[in-house]
């Protein structure tokens, strides 16, 4: 290739093309200026989208990765625009998510003199992000940026920064694409199994009369689901999904039991304590999941199979390590293993599911919305096919619960930070890879606060996503806590929103409003066929619990459950004593 | 005992800051570390002390540190037969009268007299950290005014090793998590 001459601001868009990016989400100002302005030149291969905060622009990054499996990118000034990101990239950090935050910075002269707009953001950034980089020649800027791209979805992926001062930007230079392939010592390679892990493997599942498969994040992100579901039909093991595991593996599948941890299904939580071998696929043993350390899953044997080492051994003791890839591992041990059955575990599994379903919300009938009949009757009205971001907080678990994921990459949703106002960027991130399944933002009235001024962007760039705001009237979540752990003294929980509908009017996009179960669907039906956003608000029932739940701390099988078929009573008389 | 750690770092602006952030942040604590240029140019070499005794936890914070994009290798070499030095510089203030004395120590300890000032004198020593402390020890009745001590430095005895394989995986066997036992990294 020839030699061109290129500035700086150019080097950027010709290194984001290069790595196949056809859409960036950011914001300008006073030091991200000159590559703004060199943008107009880049507008054939690469959109711009114009988010409202920068906040926005990380989980729009965020989403569209998750999404697309590919590095979502951000873009933002220094200072302000910088800080602004710190949320986004923990949120991305927390859960492996691929994205490149690109900031502008001070002139290199001026670094540390407390410049106008100047924050350390790569000091700041450290403990959120798997890397960072602050460029101070432009020789080193095209190398940068490809690394940077190279470390955000290598080994176990994650967010990188790249932070890039004025007069860099400004410089030119003879420019040649650094098309060599990046190999850096100090990133850890993933090994795969030996022989005689492969073997000890085998022997562990030939020996295991309880088995039980946890299928995390790392099925998605490894492309791992074919080789799971070989894995627990051939030795007949079931599968438990973390949060982020969700769709992973098709919930539909007879050997698919649901979501384990602190708004899991019992029967999981109660199959991992019960198990004697647990198989942890791409997971962490994060705290939400195992619930008291001391007492988790007595009895196991465990394996891990997981990519980032630090994992390894960190929070449970585990019996065989292996690090690697995990489609690459379960490739290896597959062809060895012999078939089997598990009649009588999967029956005893079998029969817990069957005790619990009486106390499942689901199975009552009640004259009152329900978030858990809402997000069942979104399931119904997608056909348990659309793509779902979820914000955090109980909508989240319900969505969780009683919207069933049949594949990969369908259940977008903030797990590890728990951020509030992730959905509705990360929604619209989502759309701009997503182009044929339809998109549901499932988001509670305090999330939805949170970064509803997202709904510009939405509407600027005409995203066809529907938003489903759960309005309990509350921080739910936490009014949870409260109820439980507080004597429910409500602190600073009852929480107004603004009329939703008339919100969405300024904006110009079409709104309802449901205050029963039957109107659902045919709402559904009306948001589904606007061509833009569309915005439903569903008043549901203000005192509502997540049920079951695993108090912060209890021991995984100490599940504190609905109280059978007593739906109407707690909550009504709960409506009493709070108007009293 | 102390988890002794030898890594090889690339010599960039912001590793040193990544580093004292992980073990910060992770709640580690660091008993000392030293760094300095390594026989590769662009390529530092740290000890690092930790004060853990669990193992897990040794494992935790070996893979932490080797998930840093700038760390090139780590050596958990806290089992493994090493040379072992640390180097200070003590100051004491006090009359001529108790020269003779303070010379006496200094010789016992195979320490040496680097500075003699009209009230002050600096001695130096390469040692051992219990060798250290045993000096510091004796000298202490001689008003000590200043010290400062370097921190511990490792290195393994015998032929150096190649980085080999990344092998990370724990022998198949192997119940306990032994760092070392299953990374074969330059000493
Ligand atoms: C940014 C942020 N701040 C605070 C919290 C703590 N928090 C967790 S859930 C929750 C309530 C969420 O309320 P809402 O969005 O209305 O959802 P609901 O639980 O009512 O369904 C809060 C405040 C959080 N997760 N994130
Ligand atoms: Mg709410």
């Amino acid at each position: 290739m020839s030699k061109r001459n290129l500035t700086g601001a150019e080097i950027i868009w010709e290194c984001i093309a290069k790595e196949g990016i056809d859409v960036v989400f950011g914001y300008p100002g006073g030091t991200i200026l000159p590559a703004y302005d060199a943008l107009d030149k880049y507008r054939d291969k690469i959109h711009h989208v114009l988010v409202r905060h920068e906040q926005g622009a990380t989980h729009m990054a965020d989403g569209y990765a998750r999404a697309s499996g590919k590095v979502g990118v951000a873009i933002a000034t220094s200072g302000p625009g910088a800080t602004n990101m710190i949320t986004g990239m923990g949120t991305a950090m927390m859960d492996s998510v691929p994205i490149v935050c690109i900031t502008g910075q001070v002139s290199s002269a001026v670094i540390g003199s407390d410049a106008f707009q100047e924050i350390d953001i790569t000091g700041a950034a450290i403990p959120v992000t798997k890397h960072n980089y602050l460029v101070l020649d432009i020789k080193d800027l095209a190398e940068t940026i490809k690394e940077a791209f190279h470390v955000a979805r290598s080994g176990r992926p994650g967010p990188v920064l790249v932070d890039i001062p004025k007069d860099i930007q400004n410089q030119s230079l003879d420019f040649i694409y650094p098309e060599r392939e990046i190999t850096l010592p100090g990133l850890v390679k993933p090994q795969g199994a030996d022989e005689l892990q492969v073997k000890r493997f085998i022997d562990l599942i030939g020996a295991a009369e309880r088995p039980i498969i946890l299928a995390g994040h790392g099925i998605i992100l490894s492309g791992a689901t074919q080789a799971v579901l070989d894995l627990a039909n051939l030795a007949h093991i079931p599968i438990g999904t973390t949060l982020l595991g969700i769709g992973g593996v098709p919930a539909s599948h007879p050997l698919v039991l649901g979501m384990m941890g602190m708004h899991g299904e019992t029967w999981v939580n109660q199959a991992i304590q019960e198990s004697d071998l647990l198989i942890a696929c791409g997971m962490r043993f994060d705290d939400r999941v195992t619930g008291k350390l001391q007492t988790y899953s007595p009895n196991s044997k465990k394996i891990h199979i997981e990519i980032d080492p630090s994992e390894i051994n960190k929070n449970i003791h585990v019996d065989l390590p292996i690090h690697g890839d995990l489609k690459t591992v379960l490739n290896q041990i597959l062809p060895l293993v012999s078939k089997k059955g598990n009649k009588s575990w999967l029956s005893k599994i079998e029969t817990w599911r069957k005790d619990s379903h009486e106390k499942d919300i689901i199975n009552q009938e009640t004259d009152m919305l329900m978030g858990a009949h809402v997000v069942r009757k979104i399931w119904e009205g997608t056909d348990g096919n659309a793509l779902v971001v979820t914000d955090v907080g109980q909508h989240q678990m319900l969505e969780a619960q009683y919207y069933e994921h049949e594949e990969p990459r369908t259940l977008l949703t903030s797990g590890g930070l728990g951020t509030m106002g992730f959905s509705l960027p990360a929604g619209i991130g989502a759309s701009f890879h997503e182009k044929d399944r339809e998109i549901w933002v499932i988001v509670g009235d305090g999330s939805f606060q949170m970064t509803m001024t997202e709904l510009g962007t939405a509407v600027q760039e005409n995203r066809n996503i529907n938003i489903a705001i759960i309005n309990n009237g509350y921080l739910g979540m936490v009014r949870q806590w409260q109820e439980m752990f507080y004597e429910a003294r409500y602190v600073e929980t009852p929480i107004l929103s603004p009329d939703y509908v008339k919100l969405a009017a300024a904006y110009g996009i079409e709104a309802f409003r449901v205050e029963s179960l039957g109107e659902v669907i045919p709402t559904m039906r009306k948001a589904q066929q606007q061509s833009g956003p569309s915005l439903i608000e569903f008043v549901v029932e203000q005192h509502d619990m997540v049920y079951p739940m695993v108090p912060a701390g209890a021991d995984l099988h100490e599940m504190i459950e609905r109280p059978p078929n007593k739906i109407n009573d707690t909550v009504d008389m709960l409506n009493k004593e709070s108007n009293k | 005992m102390k988890q002794t750690l030898i890594t090889l770092v690339e010599d960039k602006p912001g590793v040193l800051n990544r580093i004292a952030s992980l073990f910060r942040r992770r709640n580690y604590n660091i008993d000392s570390l030293v760094v300095g240029k390594s026989e590769t140019p662009g390529v530092s070499r740290m000890t690092i002390m930790t004060n853990e005794e669990d193992q897990r936890k040794r494992g935790n914070i070996y893979f932490n540190l080797l998930n840093l994009v700038n760390v090139i290798a780590v050596k958990d070499v806290s089992n493994l037969e090493c040379v072992t030095r640390e180097f200070i510089l003590i100051k004491i203030q006090s009359g001529p009268d108790q020269l003779n004395e303070v010379k006496a120590v200094v010789n016992n300890h195979g320490a040496r007299i680097v500075d003699l000032g009209k009230e002050t004198v600096i001695i130096e020593a390469t040692e051992r950290e219990k060798e250290i402390d045993a000096l510091v020890k004796a000298l202490t009745p001689f008003n000590i005014t200043e010290i400062m001590r370097t921190g511990k430095i490792a290195m393994r005895r015998g032929k150096t090793h190649k980085i080999s394989s990344d092998k990370i995986n724990a022998p198949a066997g192997e119940i306990n998590w032994q760092p070392e036992q299953i990374h074969t990294y330059h000493n």
